[in-house]
């Protein structure tokens, strides 16, 4: 446990990535405190993904480190990451398509309860009473219960990503990793989903948030992080970046103004 | 007690298919299959089939060489019967960890991989096996001769109870011989537990878990899942369960030979799965027994059944016919197969469950026109 | 010395022949995505080219010849191959070499049967997951054998190569050993000397005309390539033929080595799979390279000295190596990564 009085979850320690001679990457440091929405933006390839690949495990980072909750991240497997507290909602959405939406938020609660492995042949699923309300409230809290037996295969792309949503609430992680939780949604869905995440955030979980839509950071973040060009330009909390000189030039080069999309 | 329980609907769906599997020698006389020699086959390679469907209807991985497993449980149910008893159960139990045994080394490399990887993999394996059975590990297996029981054997625990007697033993159990029909009952019951597991395993969180893995296994990753275990659990089960076939064979006939691995024996277990239905309980079974029911009608065809059953073709065409048709039955039975496989492939990928569930939906539809916004919604289970 | 020279001889044509089928399901792969299980069909369908080449050269006409009387007084029969009545003495020559002169019906008939699969049933299966694609190649695979067995038979055919290619060539002397230390069949070097060629042929007809530049490129980014204009379909669809070629050419030249029977395409297509396999999925070179490789390997594996220190091995070399190269390096001597992995 940390013990410093800002108490700081996860701590990116002066990461790099390479890839061959680009570098993704440079010296990153992030402190993303405790119960806070940090939110990373910053214009097309400026390696916000590959930072949050670096957290989850999915690349190893070329030098630095991460630490969530005083345990090193680097070097684990993305289970052991998962199971340390860390949930993660991707770009494009990463469910199970031939499964029901009950069973997709099913299965991660399976995890949550019952660890990285375990051969369960006795019990049947029916049988799990439980853990079936608390996926169903779930279900209800994203507003897919009327969907709850479809097969998510068939769902549109803006409930598959309320869906994979819900598969992370459900494990109630203590991180949640959200990258562009609203891409590709309608101005309805954004805002039903804004308003998701505010009451996730009441409940105190820690998030971090990577988001083109201005719209959505402001109305969610408590502290920014900018990214341009693998470096961290600008840091603070929303009204200072919104003022900052240094921002506008990175998205006026990366053809994104603020103003636009506010 | 949790373990012997199920949903109400595998319970009646267990009833009913203990039913049919009891009452075999009666309904399927009409079809001349009513002899213990081939009902026997239908139970055993529907335990196969079940078996292989864990990991392949699923896990989702395609193995090519499950048939190293179902050979290793002939030689141990073999060597069982040589060295200890004739009894059944130890041969079925030894069969069983061996086999298990041997999944667990060959699932753990193989399941490093994935995809036609892992395909390659389970194929080179088998091959292997294959091959050192027939040469270097000929003092195990006998090579091309087989292994079979002798006059000589030692068959330690039952000559400590009873003498010798003149020729040469068949398999028993607690002392009951277990040829012809009561061979067949025996292979029954076998395969009625290996169907109640194979239930307790689709409706149980491992079988979610496994579904998972088949589904998306990088989110079963994100989502805190160690996979590579659950995979090489589903792996073994189902190369326990090709082992108590193997052991099954070695009971109706106690004889093993290394044409048990061979590619064709892979292949066709792939086949009886996808033909019943891939990831589906019942279509396995389904599977197994048309294959073995058509395997052992066609390949008994000769020309002459052939001609009466043409009876009705003119005669200018009538040996034209006869003489086409020959080529698929008798030796030409895997032509058929060959066939059979590709056309199941294209048409209907889902095996025929699948086609019962599509002609089952187009009643359906006829007897209560569809309501707007309902055709999306499709049952849970 | 002179042993592990022998060895390596004796791996050469063996290799030749995983090389050709290697290749074409390399370039079946690359091009079309698809894994197919009936490309060990299309060497045995090569093979059968040969034998049905020498029955129809070798139909014979009966004639009477009523100065000649048999035993019984009746009069003699003369059978006389359609060959030898047509181009005389020629017709010798010509029934003497059918297996080499049988490349001139495998070629036509090989394309043909490879592009009447590919539009008749592989395109059907360009978007289904590999595993359908192994499935229904698999099933066509069996057909293809069972059909070969209800013509020819289940028994082996033996064909004979050309008389002058029967003896051994003294590879010893040519490299300044002693005469008669290093000999070696002449007709297993004419078919690695043959795979060579063939070898050559595919990479220069990929290399250097616009045809092959452009299944190359279709190779690399099959979409990019597409949105030039360029119709990758049917040029895919000639390469799925022209691999159907390379095959059937491996299995008549191959019939002198290992007498044509039906099963030969499914024993060596494991192989074969192995050997792209350990070459890199995807790679061209690679799959020569890991052809003639896994040969020599076998080969070696087959020295008594091995086979006494590690019984067995020889029949298991090349699975092992197999299963080593994918747990060790999974892309293979030359694959991309991530190639085919699901």
């Amino acid at each position: 446990m940390t013990t410093s009085e800002r108490n700081v979850v996860l701590h990116v320690d002066d990461v790099s990535k390479n890839f061959g001679g680009l570098h993704a990457l440079s010296d990153i440091d992030l402190e993303v405190e405790e119960g806070q929405t940090h939110a990373i933006i910053g214009p097309n390839g400026a390696g916000k993904s590959t930072l949050l690949n670096v957290i989850i495990g999915r690349l190893a980072p070329s030098s630095g480190a991460v630490v969530f909750d005083g345990q090193v991240l680097t070097g684990r497997k993305p289970h052991q990451i998962n199971q340390l507290g860390v949930a993660r909602v991707f770009q494009t959405p990463e469910i199970f398509p031939e499964l029901t939406v009950l069973q997709n938020v099913m299965v991660p609660a399976f995890a949550k309860r019952d660890g990285a492995f375990r051969v369960n042949i006795l019990r049947n699923v029916a049988g799990e009473a439980a853990l079936r309300d608390e996926a169903e409230a779930i279900i209800e809290d994203v507003g897919l219960s009327d969907r709850r037996l479809s097969h998510a295969g068939s769902l549109s792309r803006g409930d598959k990503r309320r869906m994979e949503l819900a598969m992370c609430l459900i494990q109630h992680p203590r991180l949640l990793l959200l990258d562009e939780p609203t891409a590709g949604m309608s101005r309805h869905d954004t805002n039903t989903t804004i308003d998701l995440l505010k009451k996730i955030k009441a409940r105190g979980m820690t998030k971090v948030i990577i988001e083109h839509d201005m719209h959505v950071v402001f109305s969610l973040a408590d502290k920014i992080s900018v990214l341009s060009g693998g470096r961290i330009i600008a840091e603070g909390l929303p009204d200072d970046v919104r003022g900052n000189i240094k921002v506008q030039e990175a998205y006026l080069g990366g053809a994104h103004r603020l103003e636009a999309t506010h | 007690m949790a373990l012997f329980q199920l949903s109400r609907r595998d319970a009646l769906i267990l009833a009913i298919f203990a039913l049919v599997v009891i009452t075999m020698p009666v309904w399927t006389a009409p079809f001349g299959a009513n002899y213990p020699g081939l009902m026997q086959k239908f139970a055993i390679y529907a335990i196969f089939a079940i078996g292989f469907n864990i990991l392949f209807g699923l896990t989702g991985y395609l193995s090519f060489g499950h048939a190293a497993f179902l050979g290793v449980g002939s030689y141990t149910a073999v060597w069982s019967f040589k060295l200890l008893t004739m009894d059944a159960l130890p041969a079925l139990l030894f069969a069983v960890l061996i086999s298990g045994l041997f999944a667990l080394a060959i699932g753990f490399l193989s399941l490093r991989r994935s995809g036609i990887y892992f395909s390659i993999l389970t194929r080179a394996f088998a091959q292997m096996s294959y091959n050192l059975a027939y040469s270097v590990l000929t003092p195990i297996t006998n090579g091309e001769t087989s292994l079979q029981l002798t006059l000589q054997d030692p068959r330690l625990i039952d000559l400590a109870l009873a003498p010798r007697g003149a020729g040469l033993p068949t398999a028993s159990l607690f002392g009951m011989s277990l040829s012809g029909l009561s061979g067949f009952y025996f292979c029954a019951v076998v395969l009625l537990i290996a169907f109640f597991f194979a239930q307790k395993v689709f409706a149980s969180p491992f079988g979610m878990m496994l579904r998972g893995i088949k589904s998306n296994q990088m989110r079963m990753s994100y989502t805190g899942f160690n996979t590579r275990p659950y995979a090489l659990t589903a792996f073994v089960i189902s190369g326990m369960y090709a082992g108590l076939a193997g052991a099954l064979l070695a009971v109706t006939d106690p004889l093993a030979g290394a044409e048990r691995m061979q590619w064709t024996a892979s292949g066709e277990v792939v086949l009886m799965t996808i033909l019943g239905g891939v990831g589906t309980l019942i279509g396995p079974v389904i599977g197994a027994w048309l294959i073995k029911y058509f395997e052992n009608i066609f390949s008994s065809f000769n020309e002459g059944i052939l001609g009466r059953f043409f009876d009705f073709v003119p005669a200018p065409l009538h040996d034209t016919v006869v003489a086409i048709a020959s080529k698929f039955v008798g030796e030409g039975w895997q032509l058929t197969l060959g066939l059979l496989f590709v056309l199941v492939v294209v048409f209907l990928p889902g095996g025929i469950m699948e086609g019962v569930r599509r002609i089952g939906a187009l009643f359906r539809r006829r007897g209560s026109p569809p309501k707007a916004g309902a055709m999306r919604v499709q049952p849970a289970e | 010395m002179d042993a592990i020279l022998a060895q390596l001889l004796n791996g050469l044509d063996k290799g030749g022949a995983y090389a050709l089928i290697a290749l074409g399901l390399t370039l079946v792969f690359g091009t079309l995505g698809v894994v197919n299980f009936a490309h060990g069909a299309l060497f045995m369908l090569g093979a059968f080219c040969a034998v049905s080449f020498r029955y129809l050269i070798t139909l014979e006409t009966v004639t009477v010849d009523p100065t000649q009387t048999t035993a019984w007084g009746t009069a003699l029969e003369v059978r006389t191959p359609l060959a030898q009545t047509w181009f005389g003495d020629w017709g010798a020559v010509l029934i003497d070499w059918s297996v080499p002169l049988s490349i001139l019906l495998a070629i036509p008939v090989m394309l043909l049967v490879g592009i009447v699969m590919e539009r008749g049933l592989i395109k059907h299966f360009y978007k289904r997951p590999h595993a359908e694609q192994i499935l229904v190649t698999f099933g066509l695979a069996i057909v293809l054998q069972e059909i070969v067995k209800a013509i020819f038979g289940p028994n082996p055919i033996s064909q004979a190569m050309p008389s002058a290619l029967r003896g051994a060539a003294d590879v010893g002397a040519l490299i300044g050993l002693a005469p008669g230390a290093l000999t070696y069949p002449l007709w297993r070097l004419v078919y690695f000397l043959f795979s060579a060629g063939v070898i050559a042929a595919v990479f220069g007809f990929l290399r250097f005309t616009t045809f092959g530049m452009v299944v190359r490129a279709g190779m690399a980014d099959r979409e990019t390539v597409g949105l030039l204009g360029i119709n990758i379909d049917r040029r895919f669809t000639i390469m799925f033929g022209l691999a159907a070629v390379v095959a059937g050419l491996a299995g008549v030249m191959y019939t002198p080595l290992l007498p044509p029977n039906y099963h030969q395409g499914m024993d060596f297509l494991v192989l074969s799979f192995v050997v792209v396999v350990v070459g890199g999925m995807g790679s061209l070179p690679g799959a020569v390279a890991a052809g003639f490789l896994l040969g020599i390997l076998q080969s070696f594996a087959s020295m008594n000295q091995i086979k006494s220190l590690l019984p067995g091995i020889d029949q298991i070399i090349i699975y092992l190596t197999a299963v080593v190269i994918l747990l060790v390096r999974p892309r293979g001597l030359f694959g991309r990564r991530g190639m085919m992995e699901n």
